[in-house]
């Protein structure tokens, strides 16, 4: 066993053996306490939790290689990812929590209709499921480079050790597991980053320093075959970029596993603040991030420019046992570098190895790279969790003790929503051993999807008396049938053949169009139908308000 | 939404309305209508500092090279993400403000803040 192996093995069994304590000193019976923690949660560990759940293997593991690769573009993540809580803090937060429901499709059920409900959580499991893939790909590939399994087999291990804490401890467990996985992810992200700053240019903190290096890289760039890094819209023409971007905030805004988050908080209050905590939690990843992908680029083209193909660095070797690095069989010495496998270039990179490679890439001893495995696994099962619990409570509370079963006890909804999470889980397992492109962009269809059909039912609910039901349903589902549609036209699944891009619009970004069709489509409807009852008008009234007025105030 | 936010308010800066007022409910529409108008000034400095600087004036202001960055990736990059914690700081911090002085803040019987 080699020094990284051992220390990667110590880091990822030492820190699951903390998350299983946890897990299992908080594990719970209670319906309540499984989806909502009981609403007993501190402002600032709610916000480390939502930060855990919420930055996933896409932010950790595949994030700064995108960067690296899209160079300015990259930005779309950046902004597309952390905008998104301005309008979660400001739009949706506060006055879900004053609702005070379990899920996201209950919310919608008792604005709206049952009927709308049932669309809801449908779309809530298509979202989450969706996402849920990627992070078993992200898993899956930090297993199969350090046990070195085939990415296939690392999947499942993800999968098994997924499936055993979200089952076992419900929201509660997760709340307090999520803090301490956020504290291992980012020491694990801010460590190598820090220590790779220092190396390059003498400033320890990477968000100041990575401006040193970036005349440099445009260079090497160019050099090697590359855009300029620091050239905008030089992979996305500026349209794209800017419909990816929003496209991301409102989805971050409409996620049901992000939003159920705040319903785990006191008070208010407490929903604006966590909104605050995670954001600031997130931020200190997102800052690090573009400067993880600059310097790793530096290194990483400095040090395979011009040499030879036996006499490449050992990350090389070690990462193409993985099949995620290929290099083209007849090349004698490395000139172009890509992440394109059709680009034909001599040096072929995922960007999901980015990061994990970077502190091997940097040359920082074995215990650094292992503590990185660990985090790249923190994320990736953090988020997953998260997610399948939306999948369980999706499915039990709103589908099967609705329609099903109305006199289930909380016993069978619990196993309901168990066995939801299991047969979640398995198909996850398909989709991340054939995911239909990278972790990062796998998530963004996610997102996509929650931009065109909850955030713009949730906020219209809010802030507009008059939606209706009628209107929310038809929004909802042609948002969510546009989008899914221009994803499937244009990435060619399931049978249907590729197609080019509209007006440059990729499909990344549809989620934009799709919720501004989604806005056009309720507001009309609603407008050509009866205006809801005096009940949820009143109610709607109700939640603009933290509390019932009380003159002792002030 | 955005016609309610143009009209200032006629009570701000002035006391909290009165107790025995509560029969009416003038003083939600008001509390309703600052609430709506902080919300959008600062979606407006979140739409300007993202998507103005980051996206639309990228190029333009990456003339302008301040400590190695150019100044539009700088934004798209770094800057906009302190500007958004930022942005829900001040939110949060006015509207505490805000449900105090319309007496709306969530209080446990000791009137602490819950």
């Amino acid at each position: 066993m080699s020094s990284i192996q051992l220390w990667t093995t110590i880091a990822i069994v030492g820190s699951f053996l903390v998350y299983v304590v946890i897990a299992w000193r908080s594990r719970v019976k209670e319906t309540s306490g499984f989806y909502v923690a009981d609403r007993g949660i501190p402002t600032v560990a709610n916000g480390a939790a939502v930060a855990a759940d919420w930055m996933s293997a896409a932010s950790f593991i595949s994030m700064a290689g995108q960067i690296a690769f899209l160079g300015s573009d990259g930005s779309i993540y950046l902004m597309g990812w952390t905008g998104g809580y301005v309008l979660l803090a400001l739009l949706l937060a506060p006055y879900l929590r004053k609702w005070g429901k379990y899920t996201v499709p209950e919310f919608v059920g008792d604005r709206y209709s049952e009927g709308v409900r049932i669309v809801a959580a449908i779309a809530a499991i298509i979202v989450s499921f969706t996402y849920v893939a990627g992070q078993m790909r992200g898993g899956g590939i930090v297993f199969s480079r350090f046990l070195e399994l085939s990415v296939t087999g690392g999947v499942w291990v993800a999968a098994a050790v997924i499936f055993f804490y979200a089952v076992l401890g419900g929201m509660k467990g997760i709340t307090w597991t999520q803090v301490a996985q956020y504290t291992v992810l980012i020491i694990a992200y801010l460590i190598p980053a820090f220590a790779v700053a220092q190396k390059l240019t003498g400033i320890p903190i990477p968000q100041v320093s990575f401006g040193q290096i970036l005349a440099e890289l445009d260079a090497l760039s160019v050099e090697m075959g590359l855009k300029a890094y620091t050239e905008a819209f030089a992979s996305r023409p500026q349209i794209d970029v800017f419909l990816v971007t929003m496209s991301l905030m409102i989805g971050t805004a409409g996620l049901p596993h992000v939003i159920i988050r705040f319903y785990t908080t006191k008070s208010v209050r407490g929903a604006r603040y966590s909104a605050f905590w995670a954001l600031v939690f997130i931020a200190l990843l997102y800052t690090t991030a573009p400067a993880v992908g600059a310097f790793t680029k530096f290194n990483m083209l400095s040090e395979v420019q011009g040499k030879a193909v036996d006499a490449l660095p050992s990350w090389v070797a070690n990462w193409q046992a993985t099949g995620l690095v290929t290099i083209r069989p007849d090349a004698a010495v490395i000139t172009t570098v890509s992440n394109n496998p059709a680009s034909g270039a001599d040096l072929i990179l995922s960007n999901d190895i980015l990061v994990l490679a970077s502190p091997e890439i940097a040359g920082l001893p074995a215990p650094i790279v292992g503590l990185v495995a660990a985090g790249g696994l923190a994320a990736a099962m953090s988020t997953a969790a998260g997610l399948l619990l939306v999948i369980s409570s999706s499915f039990s509370h709103d589908l099967f003790f609705r329609l099903v079963k109305r006199d289930a006890s909380d016993r069978q909804r619990l196993l309901a929503g168990r066995i939801a999470m299991g047969i979640a889980v398995l198909i996850a397992v398909y989709a991340g051993i054939n995911p239909p492109a990278y972790v990062a962009q796998v998530v963004a269809f996610a997102f996509g999807l929650a931009a065109s059909t909850f955030f713009p039912i949730i906020v219209l609910g809010i802030f507009w008396k008059r939606t209706t039901a009628a209107g929310a349903a038809a929004g909802m589902i042609t948002g969510l049938v546009f989008t899914l549609s221009y994803m499937i036209w244009t990435l060619g699944l399931f049978g249907v053949p590729k197609h080019d891009h509209i007006l440059d619009i990729s499909p990344e970004g549809i989620g934009t169009i799709g919720a501004i069709v989604n806005f056009i489509v309720t507001i009309m409807v609603s407008k050509f139908t009866r205006p809801p009852s005096e009940r949820v008008v009143e109610m709607v009234e109700n939640i603009r308000y933290p509390a019932e007025r009380s003159v002792a105030a002030r | 939404m955005a016609e309610a936010t143009q009209t200032s308010p006629p009570g701000s800066g002035s006391a909290p309305p009165e107790k025995g007022s509560s029969g009416d409910n003038g003083w939600r529409k008001e509390y309703w209508r600052r609430n709506l108008r902080l919300m959008v000034i600062l979606l407006a400095i979140w739409f300007v500092v993202s998507f103005g600087f980051g996206i639309l004036l990228i190029e333009p202001l990456n003339e302008i090279v301040i400590f190695g960055f150019p100044l539009g990736l700088w934004f798209a990059q770094q800057g906009s993400i302190y500007t958004f914690v930022i942005l829900i700081l001040v939110y949060a911090k006015l509207m505490d403000r805000l449900d105090d002085e319309y007496g709306v803040s969530e209080r446990d019987e000791e009137g602490r803040r819950a």
